[in-house]
């Protein structure tokens, strides 16, 4: 990239499920500025919802 | 600090260019003030109106006003417009008139925002099917016909039914379940989706597995499907498991109709078996294992962002840059790509994270924000001077135990300075209430009896930093989890047991030590081990976001076992793609590829490593931060099916080869037969290789576009075309390719006789022995790991049963390693298709671009430490540390010859060799003996 057409430090995540939240958190502690958008009033998509998970049994929480 | 949460929010429309983008997004409202809510439920409480509860899947009711659950980020509260009743008839505002903050805004409106941003990654999710029009099962009208999604709620400790397995209708416990895959996915008539969601097979075995757990294992579980797909890393011995050891019942059948038997509400199952019986069979309850499909809403969104898609309407990406949209600078991520699990949507959002790196690096660090340092105050030698904070955390400790005589109690302990009861600790106003008083009453050591360490202890400990003191001079005491929640009915013991727990952790937090971080730097250049084509797409990932990078790779040249690959499941030619790959990795001044090399010796731990490369007799050491393994894995040589006989049998490569030499024998075959799950899915070898199916079918479409009269057959156990591969398998029989199902104990035979080939196989549908004439068989080989237990010992990673490397979690950290800067990706990892193994060295690099950007590594300050006096050499810490952090100093060292030393850049504070070792020569700092010992004396007067 050229000086005249300058790059923006910062990027918007579309999305705040598990894939939204990994980008999110890759880009900020990448040195970038994130915003993480969600449509809903909070961040955690439809793998809160799941109990456990497989293999580890995990609380998918 | 450097994510900024936009929640309830929405985008309309993306102007400008790749790395200048300007973004239009619609705030529509929350109608509760966030700076305001500190989340009581004082609202939700008194809220009259009553709604189903989506995040429970309608199962359960909430409020109009609510949070989606307990653990939701941001905490706040939001109201449903749709529902609350001043919203819609200026009526009631009940929640407003409670609210104690005042954070209710009934006249928030929509507001459009605009953002500059460099470049956007759409990671929008799937919808889950809605059944309701899928009538032969009757969703709609029978109660005990539920969903997966709802039945994961009702397994769920946090769900409607508390974990407790019951049918809708009459909240009895169910006896006998059933599963009906495919329910949305690989049908045309009644869903219009004939992809595969990939997923489903999955989750139905492991809710099955659960269920028994649950229930215990009485419970009938029986999943009816058409080909088992359990394609990923690990699955097919859970399927494996599921079946021979919970009992789980597989049964290959599509279930044409359901009916409800009146009075029980159980349901009768028409079906035919495999043996073309008809069976009637009755359930309890049925459990529709619904695909994924993309919601209509992010359809019309990719319309107006201008963002192609497929048939299936997922994002149309190529297998050479699978998470690049057809919009540059706008990357896609997770299932929005295409249906696929938890791991496979996180290796592809850290690959989209190394895309907008890629092409935004220049502008790294130019907009993130970095916490303001204050000067740590030094308290050495001076007595302890203790704060005790209590919270009352609105009601949910303050309504059953009481706060203030704690508080008041607090103050009669030793060394007890400073007392006070807070409504929230852990709000704004609070936490800056709690750095002034550090700062007055010239407190050393702070307790906050309020809720649990693991979500606020990094908050308070922000506080002290903020105050000047060393974060490791407090205790929390968790008087909400361990005391109110479970002790509602007796406030007295409760409020007696919240003293008890104050005075432990003032005891303890009395003894306890500044303790230092170290900080070291990290060596800015990256090692890839592995030329094949997952090591390239990391190298040039990372050398793109400004990292040196060296390739390591032990044959004469770049490319792996691409090279011998003809074409994807896209239909892209693997070798003109792979041709400009290695290119750009030749021509990237910042990669150094090392040919005919190995590694010789590996030194160092993360952010320091040097390792010896061995290139044909000369030895040259190079130093590294990170490293990322990409060694791949190799083809079964097949010992069965008299391969190496005749020429006419030959694997899968071997036909690509054909393939791409144009050979034109291939147009007169009359007959071509493939075998698959050659060496995979076998009792010695557990896992399915992922990949051939789609490649034989590939194959066979290719042979037969070459000469439609040709008969091409193809024997399999399950076919495991998943996501929109699935429309191979569709076009492969729609073409006449004939697919004939073997089982494994039933092996399909090569016979040679007089120079005719023939396979012997019995005919699932007609249950007879068939005589296969052909002049080609095709084995589907297995993918093979390398084993490399060199390598694994050189980086402390571990390998599994069958030799693949194992990741950190399975789920969360499929690229990288638990021994911190090491990364994985491609076939070492798992075998897998092309775009997966790209997105997964993109992935690799991500999470090492986390790791080099830092620049420095701050350890952590609880972590173990040998007394080398008592250290008797034993070895157990060495052998039970998962990170690798303990070892034994060199035997010539001047100092402690043989004994153990922890590093404690890999000390993660678990405490499991302080726990194991047998001298007690290992102390975990910040939980010295005397500390926990301090805290246990202190509860004696409580029993």
């Amino acid at each position: 990239m050229s000086n005249a057409n300058p790059v923006i430090g910062s990027v918007l995540v579309v999305g705040g499920g598990i894939a939204g939240m990994q980008s999110a958190l890759d880009l900020a502690n990448s040195g970038y500025y994130v915003y993480l958008l969600e449509k809903s009033p909070s961040i955690g998509g439809v793998m809160s919802q799941l109990d456990k998970t497989f293999p580890t049994n995990d609380c998918a929480m | 600090m450097n994510i900024e949460l936009k929640t309830l929010c929405e985008i309309r429309d993306i102007r400008g260019e790749a790395g200048n983008f300007q973004v239009e997004i619609v705030q529509n409202p929350r109608y509760i003030d966030e700076s305001k809510c500190i989340a009581c439920g004082a609202c939700a409480e008194k809220c009259p109106k009553k709604v189903k509860d989506p995040y429970n899947m309608g199962l359960s009711q909430r409020k109009s006003v609510y949070v989606e659950y307990a653990q939701a980020v941001p905490l706040k509260y939001a109201i449903d417009a749709n529902t609350c009743i001043y919203l819609q008839k200026k009526k009631c505002g009940a929640c407003k008139k409670i609210c104690p903050t005042g954070a209710v805004d009934f006249d928030q409106k929509p507001e459009t925002v605009m953002l500059n941003v460099g470049s956007v990654i759409l990671s929008p999710g799937f919808a889950p099917f809605n059944p309701e029009k899928f009538d032969n099962y009757q969703y709609a009208k029978y109660p005990n016909v539920v969903t997966s999604l709802e039945f994961e709620r009702i397994l769920s400790a946090s769900g409607p039914t508390m974990g407790h397995v019951s049918r809708i209708s009459d909240h009895q416990s169910p006896k006998k379940i059933a599963w009906f895959q495919c329910v949305g996915s690989r049908d045309m008539n009644k869903c219009d989706h004939s992809y595969c969601s990939s997923v489903c097979c999955m989750y139905a075995i492991k809710e099955a597995v659960i269920a028994k757990e649950h229930e215990g294992d009485s419970l009938d579980c029986a999943i009816f499907f058409m080909d088992m797909r359990t394609h990923g890393k690990e699955f097919e011995r859970f399927y494996d498991s599921a079946r021979n050891k919970h009992g789980i019942r597989f049964i290959r059948s599509r279930v044409h109709t359901i009916t409800q038997i009146p009075e029980t509400d159980d349901l009768e199952v028409r079906y035919i078996t495999e043996a073309g019986d008809l069976k009637t069979e009755v359930f309890n309850m049925i459990v529709l294992s619904i695909g994924m499909e993309t919601s209509p809403e992010v359809v019309s969104l990719a319309k107006r962002l201008g963002i192609a898609l497929t048939p299936g309407n997922f994002c149309e990406t190529s297998s050479f840059e699978p998470v690049s949209t057809s919009r540059a600078g706008v990357y896609v991520s997770g299932s929005f790509q295409g249906p696929k699990d938890i791991p496979q949507a996180v290796i592809d959002s850290s690959a989209a994270a190394s895309a907008c790196g890629e092409i935004l690096s220049a502008a790294r660090n130019t907009l993130t924000k970095v916490p303001e340092i204050v000067p740590e105050t030094d308290i050495a030698g001076e007595r302890p001077r203790i704060g005790v904070f209590v919270c009352r955390c609105g009601i949910n400790i303050a309504g059953v135990v009481d706060v203030p005589s704690v508080a008041e109690y607090a103050k009669t302990l030793p060394f007890v300075e400073f007392t006070s009861d807070n409504l929230y600790s852990c709000s704004q106003d609070n936490q800056d209430s709690i750095t002034q008083l550090i700062k007055e009453k010239n407190l050393n050591r702070i307790v906050v009896a309020a809720c649990t360490p693991k979500t606020h202890e990094p908050l308070f400990q922000e506080t002290l930093i903020s105050a000047g003191l060393n974060k490791y001079l407090f205790e929390m005491a968790n008087i909400r989890n361990h005391d109110s929640w479970v002790h509602k009915s007796t406030p007295e013991l409760a409020t007696q047991k919240a003293k008890d727990l104050v005075r432990s952790a003032v005891a303890k937090v009395a003894l306890t030590q500044p303790l230092k971080e170290a900080e070291l730097q990290v060596n800015q250049t990256a090692l890839v081990i592995g030329g094949g084509i997952s090591g390239m797409a990391a190298a040039g990932s990372l050398a793109r976001q400004g990292y040196h990078t060296h390739i390591v790779e032990k044959s004469a040249q770049l490319g792996g076992q691409a090279l011998n690959l003809f074409q994807t499941a896209k239909g892209e030619r693997i070798q003109e793609k792979l041709s400009e790959l290695i290119a750009s990795v030749a021509q990237n001044s910042r990669i150094q590829v090392h040919l005919n090399t190995t590694l010789g010796q590996v030194n160092g731990f993360v952010g320091n490593f040097k390792t010896t490369l061995s290139t044909t007799g000369s030895e040259q050491v190079v130093e590294h931060g990170i490293a990322v393994i990409a060694t791949g894995a190799s083809p079964h040589v097949p010992t069965e099916y008299d391969y190496g006989k005749d020429r006419r049998i030959i694997t899968s490569l071997e036909l690509d080869k054909k393939l791409m030499e144009k050979d034109e024998s291939l147009k007169s075959l009359a007959a071509a037969v493939f075998i698959q799950c050659v060496g995979s899915r076998e009792p010695e070898r557990l896992y399915c290789s992922r990949v051939c199916c789609t490649h034989s079918i590939d194959n066979a479409l290719e042979l037969k576009e070459k000469n439609p009269d040709m008969n091409v057959y193809i024997l399999y156990r399950d076919i495991r075309t998943y996501g929109e591969r699935e429309y191979l398998y569709k076009k492969a029989r729609e073409k006449g390719v004939i697919f004939i199902r073997y089982s494994l104990d039933n092996k399909p035979q090569v016979v040679r006789n007089n120079g005719k080939l023939v396979v012997k196989v019995t005919d699932h549908i007609l249950g007879r022995p068939m005589e296969l004439e052909t002049e080609l068989i095709t084995l589907a080989t297995a993918i093979i790991p390398n084993r490399d237990e060199k390598l694994a010992s050189f980086f402390k990673v571990p390998l599994n049963a069958d030799g693949f490397f194992v990741e950190r979690h399975a789920k969360l950290g499929p690229s990288e390693f638990a021994t911190d800067g090491v990364f994985l990706c491609g076939t070492a990892h798992y075998p897998k298709p092309i775009d997966e193994s790209i997105v997964q060295g993109k992935a690799a690099a991500s999470r090492a671009v986390t790791l080099l950007a830092r620049e420095n590594i701050h350890t952590s300050g609880t972590i173990a430490e040998v007394v080398p006096t008592v250290c008797s050499s034993c070895g157990v810490c060495v052998s039970i540390c998962p990170y690798s952090a303990p070892s034994f100093i060199e035997a010539t060292a001047r100092f402690n010859p043989g004994k153990a030393q922890i590093n404690p850049v890999l000390c993660k504070g678990c405490g499991l060799c302080v726990a194991s070792c047998r001298s007690g020569a290992i102390r975990l700092k910040g939980f010295d003996n005397d500390q926990i010992f301090a805290q246990i004396f202190a509860l004696n007067e409580a029993v």
